[in-house]
C-alpha cells in the first residue's frame, strides 16, 4: 500500500504580471521505497516537496485533488493538526546545515528538542536518544558534538546531524531536498550510505530531491524526471541511462564524462512542446 | 614558454597559535597556451592558491612567476592585471547588483586604460555569446549562466594571457553548465589563452584541462595528465580514492 497519494498538484504564485504556476499538476505516489525527483533548478522539484509539507509561504497558494497520507489528506488539516505531522509523520532534510541549524544553540539542545516536541518523555531520556541517534549517522564522539555550536562541526558532519534530527520522532517519510550538494564527493558518499541505510531499516519512504542524475540513479528505485512543473518522464532509476525523453537524455548528454573526448559537450535545445505536455503519472 | 610558475608555496591564514596553512610547499607550472586543473576537497587549499597569485591572500612564501616575471608581497601591478585575470565561482556575488553589465565591463575597461571603450564593449558581448540586448541589464535580469558569461567578458576586457577559474560552473545546472564550459574552451582556442582551473569536479577538469594536480590538506599530492585520470591510472591513493567517488557505477 502506498503512504503517500498526491492527485493533480499545484503551486501558485501571484505576481504582477499575473499567477505563476511553479507545479503544475503532478500526480505520484509513494510506497516504502526510494523515490528521487530530479530537474534543473526552476523545474519545480524542490516546491513539490515542501508542498507535500504545507511549507509553501504566503501569498503562494497549494492546490490539489488530494495529498493523501495514508488515506488522510493533509490539504484538509489545520495548521495546528498539521504541526503533528511535520517532523512526526514526514520529515525533511534540507540542503544546507549551515542554514537549517539553530547557530546559537548547541547540537545537543536541538537534537533533544526535536524528540521532546513529539514524545512525552524525561530530559535525561531525550539526551539519551540524541546520542543513540548521533551513534547512529556515525558520529564517533557524540558526547562531544552534543556540546558543539553548529559552527564548530564540519558541513558533512552538520549534515549528518541533520539527519539524526529529522529521524528521531521516527517518521513515516523523509523528504531530502539536496542533502548533499553542500558537501563533498567523498563526503557524500558516506552521508547518503548512512541515510540509506536508516531509511532501508526503519522501512520509511524517501524523497531525494536532487539535480545529479549520476547520485540519483545510483540511489533511489525509481525517479520521476521534471521540466517546467510537469513530471516529463518516469523511470526505474537503474535504466535511467536508457530514459527516452529528450530532456532527460539531453540532461546526461550535457554531462562531461572520463570515458570519453568530445572537445564540445552537447548543448540541450529546449522544446517548447515539452513544458506543455501534460504531466507523466508517476 | 612557462606562463606559470609556482616553487615551494605556502600560504597561510592568522598569527602565532591562530595560524592555519592552507597550501604548504605546492609546485606547479603551467606552459603558455596550457589548461591546468586543480582537484580536492574544500579546504584542500586549491581555491586558496588562486587566491595567492593576485593578491588576495597576502601571507605566503616561495616563489610564484609570472610570465618569467617573479611576485612579491599582495601587491600587483596594472601589467600583472592585464595578463592574470581571475573568474569566480558564484556569479551571483560577483557582480554588483545595482550595475548594469554596460557599466560593469565599462568600467574594468576604464581601469585597465583602454580606449574605444564602447566598440570594445560590443566585441567583449559577442565574445561571449551574449549579444548586445544584455547589454543595458541588471544582474537580476540574468540568469546564473548569463552572469557567468558577464564575469568572464570582465576578465577578457584587459586582453589577458592567463585566466584563473575559480570553479565557475559549480553553481550552475549541468545543460548551463556545458554552454559555458564549451565557451570557456572556444575562447581559449581564439585567443590562445592559459587556464589554472580549480574544480572538485575530476570529470569537468578531465573535459576542460591537459594536466592536473591533485590537492589534500595544502598538499599537492600528485600531478598527472588528464588522459592518466581517464584511464584510471592515478598513482596516489588519494587521488584513486576521489576517482572511485566520482564515477557511477553503471
Amino acid at each position: 500500500m502506498s503512504l503517500l497519494d498526491i492527485e493533480d498538484l499545484w503551486v501558485r504564485f501571484p505576481t504582477r504580471q499575473g499567477v505563476f504556476d511553479a507545479v503544475r499538476g503532478v500526480s505520484f505516489s509513494l510506497g516504502r521505497e526510494r523515490l528521487g525527483i530530479v530537474g534543473e533548478s526552476g523545474s519545480g522539484k524542490s516546491m513539490t516537496g515542501r508542498a507535500i509539507l504545507r511549507l509553501i509561504r504566503k501569498p503562494g497558494i497549494v492546490e490539489a485533488s488530494h495529498v493523501n497520507l495514508e488515506g488522510r489528506d493533509l490539504l484538509k488539516l489545520s495548521e495546528r493538526e498539521m504541526r503533528e505531522v511535520r517532523g512526526k509523520q514526514i520529515s525533511m532534510v534540507m540542503q544546507d546545515p549551515k542554514f537549517s541549524l539553530n547557530p546559537v544553540v548547541t547540537v545537543g539542545e536541538q537534537l533533544m528538542e526535536a524528540y521532546l516536541q513529539h514524545n512525552s518523555g524525561s530530559k535525561s531520556r531525550a539526551r539519551k536518544m540524541a546520542i543513540e541517534m548521533l551513534e547512529n549517522v556515525s558520529i564517533r564522539d557524540a558526547e562531544r558534538v552534543m556540546r558543539a555550536y553548529p559552527h564548530e562541526v564540519s558541513g558533512g558532519m552538520g549534515q549528518r546531524i541533520m539527519i539524526a534530527m529529522m529521524l528521531i520522532p521516527n517518521p513515516k517519510i523523509l523528504i531530502a531536498d539536496e542533502p548533499t550538494s553542500a558537501l563533498d564527493v567523498s563526503v557524500q558518499r558516506q552521508v547518503l550510505n548512512i541515510m540509506d541505510g536508516l531509511v532501508k531499516e526503519r522501512g520509511m519512504g524517501l524523497i531525494f530531491i536532487s539535480h545529479d542524475l549520476n547520485l540519483v540513479s545510483e540511489f533511489c528505485d525509481r525517479v520521476l524526471i521534471m521540466y517546467s512543473g510537469r513530471i516529463v518522464e518516469v523511470c526505474e532509476a537503474n535504466k535511467l541511462h536508457q530514459a527516452q525523453h529528450p530532456y532527460t537524455q539531453g540532461l546526461l548528454n550535457s554531462l562531461p564524462r572520463l570515458d570519453d573526448t568530445r572537445t564540445h559537450l552537447s548543448v540541450l535545445t529546449r522544446d517548447p512542446s515539452w513544458s506543455s505536455a501534460p504531466s507523466v503519472r508517476g | 614558454m612557462t606562463a606559470l610558475e609556482i616553487k615551494d608555496l605556502d600560504v597561510w591564514f592568522g598569527q602565532t597559535h591562530d595560524r592555519v596553512d592552507a597550501v604548504k610547499g605546492a609546485n606547479l607550472s603551467v606552459m603558455q597556451g596550457e589548461s591546468f586543473g586543480l582537484v580536492g576537497e574544500s579546504g584542500s587549499g586549491k581555491s586558496t592558491i588562486l587566491r595567492a597569485i593576485t593578491g588576495l591572500a597576502p601571507q605566503w612564501s616561495g616563489t610564484i612567476e609570472v610570465e618569467g616575471q617573479a611576485l612579491s608581497g599582495a601587491k600587483r601591478d596594472r601589467v600583472f592585471f592585464r595578463t592574470v585575470q581571475m573568474v569566480f565561482q558564484d556569479p551571483y556575488a560577483s557582480l554588483h547588483p545595482r550595475h548594469t553589465v554596460d557599466q560593469v565591463l565599462s568600467e574594468t575597461l576604464h581601469l585597465h586604460g583602454l580606449d574605444n571603450i564602447d566598440i570594445r564593449v560590443a566585441g567583449l558581448l559577442d565574445d561571449v555569446g551574449l549579444g548586445q540586448r544584455f547589454r543595458f541589464r541588471y544582474p537580476h535580469q540574468l540568469s546564473g549562466g548569463q552572469r557567468q558569461r558577464v564575469a568572464i567578458a570582465r576578465a577578457l576586457a584587459g586582453e589577458p594571457d592567463i585566466l584563473l577559474l575559480d570553479e565557475p560552473t559549480s553553481a550552475l545546472d549541468v545543460s548551463v553548465q556545458a554552454e559555458v564550459l564549451n565557451l570557456l574552451a572556444d575562447l581559449r582556442t581564439k585567443h590562445g589563452l592559459t587556464y589554472l582551473m580549480v574544480s572538485h569536479d575530476l570529470p569537468v577538469i578531465a573535459h576542460m584541462c591537459d594536466q592536473l594536480a591533485v590537492m589534500r590538506n595544502g598538499e599537492i599530492v600528485e600531478v598527472m595528465s588528464s588522459e592518466t585520470l581517464r584511464m584510471g591510472n592515478p598513482r596516489h591513493e588519494y587521488s584513486q580514492e576521489l576517482l572511485r567517488a566520482s564515477v557511477a557505477p553503471q
